[in-house]
């Protein structure tokens, strides 16, 4: 079987496991690249997907980042589609399903009852992303500003990322 | 709430691009600032309704509500600008970062603007989710199933697939249970 047609399959497989997205494949990925297939080292694999969490972006990325390391743009292009598209088609279908029942008494509720737990992960990722980034009061006071703008206002985050950067270049 | 308005196919790419470009730690805080804030889109239950369902799906939560959100607006050709737009600019930009990252590394200043980014993004993400919460102001017992969901995911730390394939069926439940005691016919 050539390089290529492994990588989409080791990553599509992935992609049906990874509910919950990249950060919860995280060991499941490790396994498969590093100790199943030795396409690359424990160092380069914790680098990569360093790499992809700095970066803007959906983390799922950090897949294509290591497909490009394994075999180059082919390997890039494999690694992005095997991850996306198995998810992509599922959710083409399931958005097709809700629609036709969209006249069902129950079906409004019943997605009613998903939304508390899409929210509260994301708060558990924003608790997530604060551990790893407050590391002194300048860190806790960026977040604190950071949270007060989006919490109490409509206006763009872009400001409060852009003043989190140059706050930090200038004090930390 | 405030009243929507349908995108055009341009407009869905351009705004599903801008999200992706801009989502420092995670784009589900900018894309719900895009979709209901900026762009009105959609409502803020709309919105969290289709994020839900990304939720227990397999694969990023964004990325299937770009699919179904795509779909929604303009089909086929929708589903696939969306998803594009979110992923084509912050694959760029990762490539780039890649090719440079030896350089890029150790340039002075560079580990100071990302750390302060990376505060700013947490406060920004926290704040969504409470926003969210507020806004869709949800009955005491989904309340509770959201905090079940926070605190077993940033505290326990259990795997995501545990934590969605438990809580799902219950808060399923506990909804429609109250949608149907609310309304009886």
């Amino acid at each position: 079987m050539s390089l290529l047609l492994q990588i989409f399959l080791a990553f599509a497989t992935l992609s049906l496991v990874a509910v919950g997205g990249a950060t919860a494949v995280l060991p499941e990925m490790h396994r498969l690249l590093v100790v199943v297939h030795g396409w690359m080292d424990d160092a380069t694999f914790t680098q990569l997907f360093a790499l992809a969490q700095a970066a803007p972006g959906p983390n799922i990325l950090a897949a294509s980042l290591m497909g490009w390391n394994i075999a180059g743009i082919g390997g890039l292009a494999m690694a992005t589609l095997g991850m996306l598209l198995p998810a992509a088609i599922l959710a083409w279908y399931v958005a097709g399903a809700t629609h036709r029942l969209r006249g069902a008494r129950w079906l409004k509720p019943a997605q009613f009852g998903l939304v508390p737990i899409a929210v509260g992960l994301i708060g558990a990722s924003g608790i997530t992303l604060a551990r790893a980034a407050t590391t002194g009061w300048l860190t806790w006071v960026i977040l604190a500003i950071s949270f007060l703008f989006v919490w109490r206002t409509k206006c763009s985050p872009l400001w409060v990322l852009a003043g989190g950067g140059a706050l930090g270049v200038a004090l930390l | 709430m405030s009243e929507t308005r349908i995108p055009t196919r341009t407009e869905l790419f351009l705004g599903y691009a801008k999200m992706g470009l801009l989502g420092f730690g995670g784009v589900a805080a900018w894309s719900r600032h895009v979709i209901v804030e900026e762009r009105r889109w959609l409502t803020e239950r709309e919105y969290a309704e289709i994020l839900g369902m990304g939720q227990i799906l397999p694969g990023p939560n964004v990325g299937n509500a770009s699919v179904m959100i795509g779909r929604r607006f303009h089909g086929l050709v929708g589903a696939l600008l969306a998803t594009s737009g979110l992923y084509v600019g912050p694959l760029t930009v990762l490539m780039g970062l890649a090719l440079l990252y030896d350089n890029f590394a150790e340039a002075p200043g560079v580990a100071s603007f990302m750390h302060g980014i990376a505060a700013a993004a947490a406060g920004m993400v926290i704040a969504t989710a409470l926003k969210m919460g507020q806004n869709l102001r949800p009955p005491p017992e989904l309340i509770a199933i959201g905090i079940a969901a926070l605190v077993a995911a940033a505290f326990l730390r259990l795997p995501l697939l545990l934590i969605v394939f438990s809580l799902a069926p219950i808060g399923i439940w506990l909804s429609i249970r109250r949608a149907y005691r609310e309304a009886p016919k």
